[in-house]
């Protein structure tokens, strides 16, 4: 048996805006520090994802953000070279801790890429297949399970009646709903999507916000975005990167409308050089 | 941070283009109500009829620049999307526009009222308009030159000056309510008149308006506290009976 990580207890991450700690975090981030190649990625990174909220990282390409979400559920770990160093609170304790099991924090935090990639299997295997990996269930009982997790991802409708073709067949945007029904499916506490609707048409991009704000009521929520109005539109909080470092953090209604950092307005504006 | 003018300028440069169109729109508006204002109590004081025609009819070039203010926030809000301080560039310019627009109104009021004072014969009290509108329109100017150059601290002060134009008006109306006491002939020029003041006023509330938005726009955040309201008339009951 491996021993449970110790729980850790430290203050809350120092932020731009007084508002977002009141909120409970269900992650956070504590002098988080990445490297990899030599070369040092994220700079002593505090911040806290608050639970059941919309969380947005938004910053020009190579400040971080995916690095970030990516440290997050440690899939930098099957990558020689990565190292983190800090902390990483899920619910008090450090997931960057190697006594924390690897199957418990993947089974707790789910990861939707940029572009959407289906298992080449049937749309029910899809989702039957990583609930299989955690749990043994009946026919009956993982066929509640698919239909549960393809309703909350919004694709039940389109896909109830052709359960079993490819998921292959299905459009970017309804692949994209289906892995992130895939995500749901093994009931995580956290969702993590990096540029999820990126390789999507507008109408497509509009069910998968439509359905961030859905899934919010039941999920914590990080999402890595280059459009900044995705990130006004879907995300409760607003975490600014440049280089490495957090600039600013705080309301997206705030950052958005009265951001504190001049770095934060260039960006936000489209002055950045 | 929200004190400091933008140094750095756009990545898309038609984006700077368009706010400083939109600054350059208002400011246009500006000098045409302010020269209305000048033509309207010139023409008042001449009792030049023909003028305050013109004046009337010139208010529509100012509607029709508002009708552009309107027509490119739309487009920069649309195909823009602006976000923080351009946000509140934009929404200070259609606010301010709305109210330099009424401004405008307000002056061709003036020109109107005094086509019909033209057809009574000339009354004394007519000689303190100037007065008023001149302070009306330095108040208009101060506004406006806080806005081209985005200076909160003269937008402030601006405010603030509202209340002399507010005290003056309350003086007026006390003194016209006098005159039409003593001699219930002028009632109908006086009444005219109180309009007509009554108008120079609310040019100084538009004012006022303008240098909120001011505020705004480099702060994000309202001027903190409220204005005294300096227009008394409206508690005046009665004045001593000269009789």
């Amino acid at each position: 048996m491996i021993d449970a990580p110790a729980r850790i207890s430290v203050a809350p991450a120092a932020t731009t805006d007084a508002r977002p700690q009141a909120q409970r975090p269900k992650m956070a981030a504590r002098g988080l520090d990445f490297h990899y190649d030599g070369f040092r990625a994220l700079k002593d990174v505090s911040l806290d994802v608050a639970e059941k909220r919309v969380t947005a990282l938004i910053g020009p390409s190579g400040c971080g953000k995916s690095t970030l979400l990516r440290v997050f559920n440690r899939i930098y770990s099957i990558y020689p070279g990565q190292h983190a160093s800090g902390a990483v609170l899920l619910d008090g304790e450090n997931i960057l801790d190697p006594k924390y099991p690897l199957n418990r924090l993947r089974s707790k935090v789910g990861m939707v890429f940029q572009k959407p990639v289906p298992f080449p299997m049937s749309i029910y295997d899809n989702i039957a297949y990583g609930i299989r990996h955690h749990e043994k269930l009946s026919k009956a009982e993982m066929d509640v399970r698919v239909e549960l997790a393809l309703v909350q991802g919004a694709l039940w409708g389109e896909v109830k009646d052709k359960l079993r073709q490819s998921a292959l067949g299905l459009s970017g945007g309804q692949q994209q709903r289906l892995c992130i029904a895939r995500a749901i499916a093994l009931r995580p506490e956290v969702i993590l999507l990096d540029e999820p609707t990126s390789a999507l048409d507008p109408i497509a991009t509009g069910k998968i916000e439509q359905l961030i704000s859905e899934l919010k009521a039941h999920f914590t929520i990080a999402i890595v975005t280059h459009n900044m109005q995705q990130a006004a539109r879907c995300s409760d909080f607003t975490a600014f990167m440049y280089l490495g470092e957090l600039v600013e953090f705080g309301e997206t209604e705030r950052l958005f409308t009265k951001p504190e950092k001049k770095q934060t307005e260039d960006y936000i504006t489209g002055r950045f050089g | 941070m929200p004190n400091a003018p933008h140094t750095s300028e756009h990545i898309v440069k038609g984006y700077d283009e368009e706010l400083d169109r939109l600054t350059g729109e208002i400011q246009r508006m500006g000098e045409l109500a302010m020269a209305q204002l000048e033509s309207a109590i010139d023409a008042i004081m001449r009792r030049d009829s023909e003028a305050a025609l013109d004046v009337v009819g010139a208010d529509a070039t100012i509607d029709a620049l508002e009708e552009e203010v309107s027509h490119d926030v739309m487009r920069l809000l649309a195909l823009r999307q602006p976000m923080a301080r351009d946000l509140r560039e934009v929404m200070a310019a259609l606010r301010i526009a709305a109210a330099v627009e009424r401004i405008g109104d307000y002056a061709a009021n003036v020109a109107k009222r005094s086509l019909v004072l033209n057809q009574s014969a000339p009354i004394r009290l007519t000689h303190a308009l100037p007065r008023l509108a001149r302070l009306a329109q330095a108040l208009v100017q101060d506004v406006l030159a806080a806005y081209a150059t985005r200076d909160d601290a003269r937008a402030l002060a601006a405010w603030a000056r509202d209340e002399e134009l507010d005290a003056q008006y309350t003086g007026l109306f006390r003194e016209l309510l006098t005159y039409m006491m003593e001699d219930p002939r002028t009632i109908t020029p006086c009444t005219h008149l109180l309009f007509m003041a009554k108008n120079l006023e609310r040019i100084g509330d538009h004012a006022t308006n303008i240098a909120e938005n001011v505020y705004f726009l480099v702060h994000g955040t309202p001027i903190a506290g409220t204005r005294r309201k300096g227009d008394a008339s409206v508690s005046i009951a009665e004045v001593d009976d000269p009789r």
